[in-house]
């Protein structure tokens, strides 16, 4: 049902004075069955993530999916160059003097790992992203300084104007705005 | 003073790490306004402008070093490695306990990094370019520094991945990238309050585009958290394979004083020891100049006097084994080397060397003396100096007496050598000015969650 006000409207947001005061309207938004919920707040809250339906952390295997690769390929390139592509021979000693080819091994395996671990959580967050509805909210430049808000939005299909408006309400929120889209 | 002394001593656990009656607002408005609406103190200006003039001494001498070569320093056949391998190491050394305050104290939960972290964290990206410069200008001839890297070459060679010269250039830019993404990382946050609370135009314009549309959802906070735990457990092993591998660049070689077993951990501790000393030049001043009393409180400084005197002593072990093997490996020229360090023609730099980073920071065992600003400050700046000797007395009186006496030869910087080590302490300094003009110094958002910690209790 697409009404006019779903596609200008990109939600209804709350604002909270505490954390948790944020805390527990997420998780009163959650039990009442909205699904398309975002809190927001100016530090990391512990288990406001959880409150809001964040299951599946995959940043931690891209992470490792890097420092493998980061291993594997370092000693590869060593082992290319000195055994394959360069073969010095040096006293008699073996090409492949794997000892030697630790340390740059392990200083790739570190950085493209921390690449991996970078570049992840810009992709995984969706960053950069130069326009976002909810800074159409004035009061929203506070949720980088002391306020917490709680935006429940309007593609949820639980979502109505008015009801939505009314459970916020039932939250006692600091205030209640419409962010446009 | 004594009051306070005792305040201490009495509330040792409850010490607050910041003081009471802040807000998450006022926390905010404070760091940032720093940024953004105080004006610019005289004494940054003043500080900036003095730096800035070692900047230009930097250039000039290194472009005069690019026109002649590296002869106009005081290098030579047997001291091939003067100033330049000297000062990398100390420049390197500092960084690392930037690395350690955001990395490994994070991954210990100790909660007083967290207003110390960001400089410290600048501190070492500052230092680690410092360190840069260099081996590069060593080179001799600096363009062609690429070689160093395996890339499909016309030439048809390839690095020799064996060689610990080659470890560092490895160690060293990946230590510079993961420092500098962690660094990032942790500033992004910020840069959204700085977006948010920026009233002119281009300010906004700018911390917005840095910030990247950070809108600090429950979510994105969650793998940030993660990421920054990754980061964290990355940096540790990688600050300690660092310093690690530089003292490969010398253990590895079979010259008396270098070639030793002792060098790896000793170098490591050595290089937190000159790092923290640094953070602490730094931050007394600093909180000093921008009131942030609040903020980098004594407990701060006490602990980081604590570290220093841990890892001094961990230093002074190092020197201990150092004297005791060189003695028991029964290698004349081992042997010979200890005693030309203690009478030899450098033996000023030694005794020196022992007394800065030895004797002087035995005074940190004095609860008075960890909680006094300027005793730390003067300590710190002991322990700065001693450590530079340190390195000069590994590098150039190891270089200057080997195994024949007729390959023996003395060495002394020149007034380029001079010219540019004071030159890359300009640049660090002059970055550092920038940095704290133009970015938030203190964690905000680190400081607004220490708050929600400290308010559950």
């Amino acid at each position: 049902m697409a009404t006019p006000t779903r596609i200008l409207l990109y939600g209804l947001m709350a604002e909270f004075a505490t954390p948790e005061a944020l805390l527990a309207a997420a998780e009163r938004a959650r039990a009442e069955g909205y699904r398309r919920i975002d809190a927001y707040s100016p530090f990391p809250i512990e288990g406001l993530a959880e409150a809001i339906g964040f299951r599946k952390n995959r940043l931690p295997f891209i992470v490792l999916i890097g420092g493998i690769v980061g291993c594997l390929g370092g000693f590869f390139l060593q082992y290319w160059v000195h055994v394959l592509y360069y073969p010095i021979n040096i006293g008699g000693r073996p090409l492949n003097s794997w000892p030697m080819f630790i340390p740059i091994t392990f200083e790739l395996t570190i950085l493209i790992a921390a690449l991996a671990a970078f570049f992840g959580l810009l992709v995984l967050n969706g960053l950069p992203m130069p326009y976002h509805p909810v800074f159409n909210v004035e009061r929203f430049e506070l949720a980088t300084r002391n306020r917490f808000f709680l935006c429940i939005e309007a593609r949820d299909v639980k979502f109505d104007v008015d009801g939505t408006r009314r459970f916020i309400e039932s939250l006692h929120p600091y205030g209640i705005y419409e962010v446009e889209n | 003073m004594a009051d306070e002394v005792d305040k201490i001593l009495a509330s040792e656990e409850i010490a607050p790490v910041i003081e009471p009656g802040h807000t998450y607002a006022s926390i905010t408005d404070k760091i940032s306004a720093i940024v953004l609406t105080r004006p610019t103190p005289m004494l940054w200006y003043v500080g900036f402008g003095i730096s800035f003039v070692f900047v230009l001494i930097l250039l000039f001498a290194v472009s005069y070093l690019l026109t002649k070569g590296v002869g106009i320093w005081g290098i030579n056949i047997p001291v091939a490695w003067g100033f330049a391998i000297v000062n990398f190491v100390w420049w390197i050394g500092i960084g690392h306990a930037g690395t350690l305050i955001s990395a490994i104290l994070l991954l210990l939960r100790q909660k007083w990094r967290n207003s110390i972290n960001r400089f410290a964290e600048a501190m070492t990206i500052f230092a680690v370019m410092c360190a840069g410069l260099f081996p590069l200008l060593h080179l001799g001839r600096p363009w062609y520094f690429y070689w160093l890297f395996p890339y499909p070459s016309t030439m048809d060679i390839q690095p020799q991945f064996r060689s610990p010269l080659v470890w560092d250039v490895f160690a060293v830019s990946t230590y510079f990238t993961v420092s500098l993404l962690f660094w990032y990382v942790g500033l992004i946050p910020d840069l959204a309050t700085l977006r948010d609370r920026a009233r002119k135009r281009f300010p906004r314009f700018a911390y917005g585009m840095l910030a990247m549309g950070w809108r600090g959802s429950a979510v994105h906070w969650h793998r940030y958290e993660t990421a920054s735990l990754l980061l964290a457990g990355l940096a540790t092993p990688l600050v300690v394979s660092v310093h690690t591998v530089v003292s490969f660049d010398f253990t590895i070689g079979l010259v008396p004083g270098w070639h030793s077993t002792i060098f790896p951990p000793y170098f490591v501790a050595g290089a937190i020891y000159s790092g923290f000393a640094m953070v602490l030049t730094l931050a007394i001043p600093l909180r000093k100049m921008y009131g942030l009393e609040d903020f980098i409180t004594l407990r701060h400084l006490k602990n980081m006097g604590e570290v220093m005197l841990a890892t001094g002593l961990i230093v002074a072990y190092g020197y201990m084994m150092e004297g005791f093997v060189s003695w028991y490996s029964g290698s004349p020229f081992e042997r010979y080397l200890m005693f030309y360090r203690m009478h030899g023609a450098y033996r000023y730099m030694f005794w020196a060397l022992l007394l800065f980073n030895i004797v002087i920071p035995q005074a940190l065992w004095i609860l008075r003396v960890r909680t006094s600003p300027l005793a730390l400050f003067i300590i710190a700046i002991c322990v700065n100096v001693g450590m530079w000797l340190e390195r000069y007395v590994i590098v150039v009186v190891s270089l200057s007496r080997d195994f024949m006496p007729s390959a023996w030869g003395m060495y002394s910087g020149t007034i380029w050598d001079y010219a540019v080590f004071a030159g890359t302490i300009g640049l660090f300094l002059a970055l550092m000015f920038v940095f704290v003009r133009l970015l938030p110094m203190i964690s905000i958002f680190e400081m607004r969650g220490l708050l929600h910690e400290e308010s559950e209790k």
